[in-house]
């Protein structure tokens, strides 16, 4: 497994990204629609439209601006174009200034000070054309597969995630580690009844305790809420492809990231703190979770699943990895990797792990995922406050 | 390889302290399946249709036992399970996560 390497783009802060995309950045929902007119208007360009950035204070307000700067300072974005309305909580010069701090090029347009949504636009799309050509000059490098830092998910689970398809992305996991690449695993609802599995694998007893410290503030929320967290997870379609309660759930979650230390444990959309395995702390909700890791630095996500689940990320290709053979040969479309030979006798766990490693590789090469192909990007921001 | 699973069961244990095995295809009431556990194949008679991936027991439980898969527990019976029924949200309940007994115990403090 030496030397394996990929193709990436070289940033002018020594990180490399798998994509070189050029994103234009709402601070606030307000200018979601400025937002989407640029990207109608120049190909190649990626929106992240959200709904917030307004009427949020303290930590709510803070993780609304660093899942937006984190999704900025992704390796796989080249450069960004930030679109404010101008009175908003967001303040888009910070935002700029954070992303600034990877070198790449930064531009902020405010709607109110420019004259309104047309002169936005029109600004947008003439920087947003310079800016593309510029990416466009950039020749992707060979560089080693170790440098890559991946997200592990599952999403619309059924019995066959926690049984094949969540092994099997933990052999690849492990594979990463080995050759000194990152990865991280999330889903804070979805380790509830397994963190003491996890707990026993953290390097440090500090690890452990903030992986405790994270789920029982999960738990307190769900109390909170005065209802039994079945029925919302496991969601319905969990519980009718077999999974009875969240333990169970979770149980078969934890396999995807494979068998390696856990080097720590990081707050929603933080970056990522090192080398190695990592948990950062999410809701289990796919898009929210998938958009944390991005901003987190995340190159690509695999995302396992069962049900089958068609969504993707605005700047992070995901990879959708599945052990149900029924289901992929239904959504095609939708699936990247067939490993159900694991429950059929046909392959074993590491193979199928070196299947899926097969696949990072390629993907982070510029192999399109099917999610890329239909033109997925979906984005969400998770919320932890009230709306003012 | 240690994780290879061998063709011809019906349904799967993945761990030796499972109280559970996994439907790998749908089964039918009545039916006589195999299920592997490791190397080892038993046979068990299914009392309820058990679809794909749902689980059916391998032994008998007392309401409320706690209920193993992966090794570990995964929820406590609700009611007693015979060994060959369908194990599921009809006799199963999760321990984690029941912000609607706190919400009960609140009610009746």
């Amino acid at each position: 497994m030496n030397e394996i390497s990929i193709q990436g783009y070289l940033r002018p802060d020594g990180d490399y990204g798998i994509r070189n995309h050029l994103l234009i950045i709402p601070t606030v929902i307000c200018s979601n629609q400025v937002c989407n007119r640029i990207t109608q208007l120049v190909p190649d360009t990626v929106a992240i439209p959200h709904q917030h950035g307004c009427s949020q204070i303290g930590a709510d307000k803070d993780r609304t601006f660093a899942t937006l700067a984190g999704t900025g300072k992704n390796p796989n974005v080249g450069a960004v174009i930030i679109i404010s309305l101008g009175c908003e909580v967001v303040d888009p010069y910070a935002l700029a200034d954070d992303i600034r701090t990877t070198g790449k090029r930064v531009e902020v347009i405010d709607i109110q000070e420019i004259g309104g949504s047309v002169k936005a636009i029109q600004h947008g799309v003439e920087l947003a054309r310079e800016m593309r050509n510029e990416l466009n000059q950039l020749v992707p490098e060979t560089i080693p597969a170790a440098k890559l830092r991946i997200g592990v998910k599952c999403g619309g689970s059924d019995a066959t995630s926690g049984m094949a398809s969540n092994p099997a992305l933990g052999a690849a996991s492990d594979l990463l580690i080995e050759q000194g690449g990152t990865v991280i695993i999330s889903e804070t609802t979805e380790i509830i009844g397994a963190e003491h599995v996890l707990a026993e694998r953290c390097a440090t007893p500090e690890v452990a305790q903030q992986l405790y410290a994270f789920v029982s503030r999960f738990e307190r929320e769900v109390e909170r809420m005065g209802a039994d967290m079945r029925g919302g997870n496991p969601s319905p379609g969990n519980i009718a492809g077999g999974l009875t309660t969240i333990e169970e759930k979770s149980l078969g979650c934890i396999s995807k990231c494979g068998t390696s230390p856990m080097m720590g444990a990081f707050e929603y959309a933080d970056p990522i703190p090192g080398n190695g395995l990592y948990f950062m702390d999410s809701p289990g909700n796919d898009i929210e979770c998938v958009s944390g890791m991005a901003a987190s630095g995340v190159h690509l996500v695999c995302f396992t699943t069962g049900r089958g689940t068609p969504t993707g990320a605005a700047v992070v290709p995901v990879v959708k990895i599945t052990g149900n053979k029924k289901m992929f040969e239904r959504m095609s479309d939708n699936m990247d990797v067939d490993v159900s030979q694991i429950l059929d006798g046909t392959s074993g766990v590491e193979q199928a792990g070196e299947r899926i490693w097969e696949e990072i590789v390629d993907v982070a090469s510029g192999k399109l995922t099917k999610a890329e192909i239909l033109g997925h990007q979906e984005f969400s921001i998770n919320r932890i406050g009230p709306s003012l | 390889m240690a994780h290879v699973i061998e063709t011809g069961a019906d349904a799967l244990v993945v761990d030796p302290k499972d109280d559970v095995a996994t439907a790998l295809r749908d089964l039918t009431a009545g039916e006589t399946v195999q299920y592997r556990s490791g190397h080892d194949v038993t046979s068990v008679q299914v009392k309820n249709d058990i679809p794909f991936g749902h689980k059916l027991a391998i032994r008998d439980m007392e309401t409320g036992t706690h209920v193993r898969k992966y090794g570990e527990v995964i929820g406590q019976s609700t009611m007693a399970i015979q060994t060959g029924e369908h194990v599921h949200v009809h006799n199963v309940e999760g321990i984690r996560g029941r912000g609607d007994q706190a919400a009960q115990e609140k009610g009746t403090n």
